[in-house]
């Protein structure tokens, strides 16, 4: 039934600055690149990658950088506060056959989903190198979580400031990784231009990619039409958020333009 | 025997009577021709109106055990920055395309026709109905004969493109209605928008719609929505387009059997998925065969007899 469940804030934890992590009491499955619907009652509801899921607690995460009223007001709920909850919705995904040798390609708070998806790749056997990218030091996300998944060698930092880790883009150090090393697979979720650039790099390198694009979306089931991006018309919240990197280089307003609540284009 | 699926409304042949219904994916010209291309035989738009507008807050749909009920409040980009979005859906969808309209007064109305006829459309919806913006527009203008007639008469006093006046259940008489609107020069009626429901969350003790109350869709709101075609057919002699609840083959036949030519699809697709039109229609032509049927022409009020 999609209509939202009122579920407690079980905790929260902090995790950069002005971004935390709001855990609820939830045995839902979601696959990692899902999404779900969280409704403040009487303020909004808002699309959300799950971030953490403990199925043998009963648990999951959904992390929240505080940059809107709504993300703001979601910032300061506290534990015990009535938050509702649907989902989960979309396509997440997709661990390949045969790929092994895998790269994560995460963006500011767009790491959520793929930290969940190295954790499923590490249980799988997988090899997996990590590049994770922020504006500043100060707004880098679940980087010890991923240096404990991980080892400190597979995870490459970068900042925009040179804060820490590499000065630079997530792209210049995923380009310098295809010189070092065999890459089957990258997987991409962060800022819209970053995606569009991820893809095309791995389009002109014949790297299989799957990107997580995000778009206003309001009913998070595929019937409002609000996510369909131009020009191929698919919908971001049904045959996306995660799709291939072939799909991405169809959507012209990837990295260029996206639509407002209203549904006028913006540019990015 | 040779099935023919093929309906026409007016002068204008659809390839199968399955529409795209208004405000149901059709936010941009992209999404539009995505629907087409899962096997619509026509497009109806989201509705646009004079200026931008927002919509509601999330959640502006919620489901219940028969159906849906949506709030979105007509987001839209205003008709002036829309045109590009109906052009492309029109260059490159295949099927005709029915841009949908609304307005706050009779005047804005006539402006967004006039504005949407430069387009050189094959028809126009003109929403009269939509039960989610009483807080701007008061009553909906397809809850008064006198009310509706008037945007009618506006409106077609402003553009030559046939016009589709849609129409709201929730009337003492729809008969009354449809009989004012095509007095004032409708070309055609579709019926039926939704109806005025409410979902309540009983954990926080408040509606789930964050407009509190939207419109009911799906399955529940069939068996009404018949019934409103039925007595339209009775009533008047233009071109009748059923809408509510369609999800299948069958709905679709009640529909025509009531006295429709063609079904508008909304809610189905989150029934049966965004093929929804293809399956309606493939199960259509299983019915006609069984019945002895060869034409959609042969079904129109088949059940007034």
């Amino acid at each position: 039934m999609e209509r939202p469940k009122i579920i407690r804030i079980s905790g929260i934890k902090d995790e950069a600055e002005g971004i935390k992590t709001i855990f609820l009491r939830h045995s839902m499955v979601a696959k990692p690149g899902q999404f779900v619907m969280l409704w403040i009652p009487g303020i909004d509801e808002k699309p959300f990658a799950v971030s953490y899921s403990d199925q043998k607690k009963g648990e999951i995460g959904l992390t929240v950088a505080a940059v809107g009223p709504f993300s703001n007001r979601l910032s300061s709920m506290k534990e015990g506060d009535k938050v509702g909850i649907r989902g989960p919705y979309g396509r997440g995904y997709n661990l390949g056959k045969n790929s092994k040798q895998l790269v994560m390609a995460g963006g500011g708070y767009g790491s959520a989903s793929l930290t969940m998806l190295a954790e499923e790749a590490v249980s799988k056997g997988c090899n997996v190198k990590f590049i994770l990218g922020a504006r500043s030091k100060a707004r880098l996300v679940y980087a010890d979580r991923i240096k404990k998944l991980l080892g400190s060698g597979n995870l490459i930092i970068t900042t925009d400031d040179g804060s820490a880790g590499i000065k630079g883009f997530v792209t210049d150090a995923l380009k310098n990784l295809f010189k070092a090393q065999k890459v089957d697979r990258v997987y991409a979720c962060g800022p819209d231009r970053m995606l569009k650039a991820v893809s095309d790099i791995c389009n002109e390198n014949k790297i299989d990619c799957e990107v997580s694009i995000e778009r206003y979306m309001k009913c998070g089931f595929g019937l409002c039409g609000h996510c369909c991006v131009d020009p191929i018309g698919i919908r971001a919240c049904a045959e996306g958020p995660v799709i291939s990197s072939a799909q991405a280089a169809k959507i012209s307003e990837l990295g260029s333009y996206h639509r407002v609540k209203s549904s006028r284009k913006e540019k990015l | 025997m040779q099935i023919d699926l093929s309906t026409k409304i007016l002068n204008i042949r659809l390839s199968n009577p399955t529409i795209l219904a208004s405000g149901v994916m059709g936010v941009s010209g992209a999404a539009c021709v995505y629907a087409a291309k899962k096997g619509a035989g026509a497009i109806v738009p989201k509705s646009l109106g004079p200026k931008e507008r927002e919509g509601h807050a999330n959640p502006v749909l919620v489901e219940f055990d028969k159906g849906f009920l949506n709030a979105v409040g007509l987001p839209n980009s205003g008709v002036d920055n829309s045109l590009g979005e109906i052009e492309f859906a029109m260059k490159n969808a295949g099927v005709p395309v029915f841009p949908s309209l609304f307005g706050g007064t009779k005047e804005e109305f006539g402006y967004v026709a006039e504005r949407l006829s430069t387009l050189n459309p094959q028809m126009l919806e003109i929403n009269l109905s939509c039960p989610n913006t009483a807080s701007d527009f008061g009553e909906a203008f397809a809850l008064n004969e006198k009310a509706a007639a008037e945007v009618i008469r506006i409106v077609k006093s402003k553009t030559k493109v046939p016009i589709i006046a849609k129409l709201a259940p929730n009337v003492p008489d729809i008969k009354k209605v449809a009989r004012a609107v095509v007095e004032a020069g409708a070309d055609a009626i579709s019926a039926i928008n939704t109806m005025p429901g409410m979902v309540i969350n009983v954990d926080v003790a408040r509606p789930v719609l964050h407009n509190r109350q939207g419109g009911v869709s799906g399955p529940a709101l069939k068996p009404v929505a018949v019934n409103c075609v039925y007595e339209i057919h009775k009533a008047v002699k233009v071109p009748i387009i059923g809408i509510g609840g369609v999800t299948t083959g069958e709905d679709a036949v009640e529909f025509i059997m009531a006295g429709a030519c063609a079904v508008e699809i909304g809610t189905g697709i989150y029934y049966r998925g965004i093929d929804v039109f293809r399956k309606v229609t493939a199960e259509m032509e299983e019915i006609m065969q069984r019945n002895g049927y060869s034409s959609i022409k042969e079904m129109v009020g088949a059940a007034h007899k």
